[in-house]
Formats: C-alpha cells, sequence, structure tokens
C-alpha cells in the first residue's frame, strides 16, 4: 500500500472539510459557541485557531486510541465516554503547557480552550472519523479540514455581525434569531461550493 | 409540593424553554429534524437521558467533591447515551445508522450539561427529575414544530405518510427545507414568533 492516492485522498477530505461539508453548516455542530462567540472578529479568530488546534489533534489521538486500544479489546461502545476523556484531558494539558511556555499564547488562546472541551464539533469529528472508517492519514485531513470550515464560518459570521451591529432588528429577532438567519444563508452560499467539487 | 412541581413544568416548556429562550444544545439535534421520526426518537433519548442524568447528579451530589464535578457529571451523562446507544443498535439498526453519531453527541449537547449543572447540583432527586423531563419536554415541542415544518413543506409527508394538499400537482416541494439551510431559516422563524409572542406578554404584564 503505498501513500499517494492516500494523500490525494486526504487532500480532496480535507478541501471537501471545509466547503461542500462544512461541520457547522451541513451538520450543525459547534453551534453554541458558533451563535455566543461570534459578535466580533478578534475573539472569533481566536476560538475559531483554538478549535483548528485541537480538532485536528483530538482526531489524529481518537484514532490511535480506536484502532489501538478499543478495537483489540472489543470496546467500541465505550468510544464516547474514552473520546471525550481523551479531549478533555489533552485540552487540560494544552492549557498547562501555553500557560507555562508562552504567556502571549495563553492570553490569545487560553480562555477558550476550557469552552472547547463541550464543543460539539470536537467530539462529532471524531465519531464521524469512526463511522466513515477514514484511514490515519485521512483522518488528519479530515481533522484539518473540519477545523478551518469551522475557522471560516465563525469568521465570517463575526464580519456580518460586526456590520448588523448598528442596524435596527425587529426585537424578537435580535440575538439568535438574526444571527440564524445569517447561518441559514451562510449554508446555502457553501452549498454552492458542492458543484465545485463534483464537477471535477 | 404541587404548585412547586407545576411551576418546573411551566418554567421547563416556555418560560424558560431550552430552545428560543436559552438557545441550548441545538447542535446536535438540528440534523436530524429533516424527518419527524428521526427527530421524534432522538428527542425520546434526550428526554431520557436528561430527566435520569439529572437525577442521578443530584442523587450524588453530597459524594462528589466539587472539583471534579464536571467530569463526573459527564461520564454520568455518557453513561446513559451509551445505554440509549447500546438499546437503538439492539432493536432498531436503521434507525441508529440515520442517526448516525447524532444520538453519541447528546453527551456534549449543551443543554444536558446545563440542567445538571443548574438543577442537579442544588435540588434533591425528585425536583431535579422533574426539571430535567420538563426542560427535555420544552425542547421536544419546539423540535416536533420544526420538524413538522420541514419535512410538511420540503417532502409533502408526515411521518412518512403523503399529506393531501402538499403532494398534489400544484405543489411544487421546497427541496430547501430538507437540506441544512432550511433548518437554520424554520427555527430562526420558529424562535422569533415564540420570543414575539414571550415579549408582547410581558408588555401585557406592566
Amino acid at each position: 500500500m503505498s501513500a499517494g492516492p492516500e494523500i490525494s485522498q486526504a487532500f480532496v477530505v480535507c478541501i471537501s472539510a471545509v466547503f461542500t461539508q462544512n461541520i457547522l453548516l451541513t451538520y450543525f455542530l459547534g453551534l453554541c459557541p458558533f451563535l455566543g462567540v461570534s459578535r466580533e472578529v478578534k475573539t472569533a479568530v481566536g476560538l475559531g485557531l483554538a478549535v483548528v488546534f485541537v480538532l485536528t489533534t483530538t482526531c489524529m489521538l481518537n484514532w490511535l486510541v480506536y484502532k489501538y486500544v478499543l478495537v483489540p479489546l472489543e470496546l467500541e461502545f465505550f468510544r464516547f465516554i474514552i473520546f471525550i476523556i481523551v479531549i478533555a484531558a489533552f485540552v487540560q494539558l494544552v492549557e498547562m503547557v501555553i500557560d507555562r511556555y508562552s504567556p502571549f499564547l495563553y492570553q490569545k488562546l487560553g480562555v477558550f480552550l476550557p469552552l472547547i472541551t463541550v464543543n460539539c464539533a470536537i467530539l462529532g469529528a471524531s465519531l464521524f472519523m469512526v463511522i466513515r472508517g477514514y484511514s490515519f492519514i485521512v483522518t488528519i485531513g479530515y481533522g484539518l479540514g473540519s477545523g478551518l470550515g469551522w475557522l471560516l464560518a465563525i469568521i465570517a459570521m463575526a464580519g456580518i455581525r460586526q456590520r448588523l451591529a448598528n442596524d435596527r432588528i425587529p426585537e424578537g429577532l435580535q440575538g439568535p434569531g438574526i444571527t440564524l438567519i445569517i447561518a441559514g444563508l451562510m449554508a446555502l452560499a457553501f452549498m454552492g461550493f458542492s458543484g465545485v467539487l463534483q464537477g471535477r | 409540593m404541587k404548585s412547586e412541581s407545576k411551576k418546573l413544568i411551566i418554567d421547563g416548556i416556555w418560560h424558560n424553554n431550552p430552545i428560543f429562550r436559552q438557545v441550548l444544545g441545538i447542535c446536535s439535534t438540528l440534523a436530524v429534524t429533516n424527518l419527524v421520526l428521526n427527530t421524534a426518537v432522538m428527542c425520546i433519548a434526550l428526554v431520557f437521558t436528561l430527566s435520569l442524568s439529572s437525577a442521578t447528579v443530584s442523587l450524588l451530589r453530597r459524594f462528589t467533591p466539587r472539583g471534579i464535578r464536571m467530569m463526573v457529571e459527564t461520564l454520568i451523562i455518557a453513561f446513559y447515551v451509551i445505554v440509549v446507544d447500546l438499546v437503538l443498535k439492539a432493536y432498531w439498526p436503521e434507525m441508529s445508522t440515520n442517526l448516525g453519531p447524532y444520538v453519541g453527541l447528546i453527551i456534549t449537547n449543551c443543554i444536558v450539561m446545563g440542567r445538571c449543572e443548574a438543577c442537579g447540583t442544588i435540588n434533591p432527586p425528585g425536583p431535579a427529575f422533574l426539571d430535567g423531563l420538563f426542560n427535555a419536554l420544552g425542547y421536544t415541542v419546539v423540535l416536533l414544530i420544526i420538524a413538522t415544518i420541514r419535512e410538511l413543506l420540503g417532502m409533502g409527508t408526515f411521518l412518512g405518510y403523503p399529506m393531501p394538499y402538499f403532494t398534489g400537482p400544484h405543489w411544487d416541494k421546497w427541496i430547501i427545507m430538507v437540506a441544512p439551510p432550511g433548518a437554520f431559516f424554520t427555527l430562526a422563524v420558529v424562535t422569533w414568533v415564540f420570543r414575539s409572542i414571550g415579549l408582547r406578554a410581558e408588555k401585557k404584564d406592566k
């Protein structure tokens, strides 16, 4: 088995995870922080970057744990708990490490890290990767693509919401309502990308 | 006690409705609202998980050290979710495949954790159970409304049965309603309507 076709498959999976199968706009994962933390572009970028990093690494870790611990022991049904523990432990570890070595990074990303443990996108990506039976290299592409897709969506949303800040919106529609409508329009726009990959 | 439970019921379903008041926990369930049947199964799973894990958290509240209570809560929730997942896989494999990873994602559903944390850690098991139950039911009602709208407009069916007007030749199916954007739009409109009703009632009180 050569690595060539796998790498190109990983690349395709990565691109499609960013655009056509965006984890947020197609699978509705990670909506809570998306609605809550998208008021300003600056915080959105911080959270988004933290998600990219954690999502990619936990996907890889969970793949290894699943393949080499859970499958041999026939404990696949246990994966929910194990995945959550891996994610929580990893996030805690990263927080401690950057707190110790990089105060700058800690200031930028530190506050978002605890939020990430309960971000459904992280657990969701790990579960999708198991269901779809990706290989390790493809998993890296998938994790990275999903994270980048989430980052793209939240930055776009924050940019739009900043512009909306001074507009008059009906009282009942303020806050989550208008955000969901924007998300719907964005999902509509992202659906247009599906033609790009199929057309090849 | 009776009036207290009544208050819990009204709070869970209307005043504090998880979806259009708190906007929590929509992630894992919005995805399955394109069919009413899927939504119903998902909501039953959520009612089961939320009420029982809230009660369990409350039972264990004296023995749980404060520092690790989040971890304990997660493990309790995960336990019930695994039960649901295994039961579905054993007795209804097709539904299990349809729902895919979303059953497992109940673990990270913010509303479950939120209710356990807000109500389970301070109240005795009885009220905690009721609080969980009615919050989950409030959630179910809204999701069933959304699912009904989406399935009806998008496919012209309800629970898989064709509806008279919506499958006729003069009705163009709104495919967009079963696609992801439809979920966002429907949820936005439902939130809008319910919030406006709530706001109007509040103004009248004053």
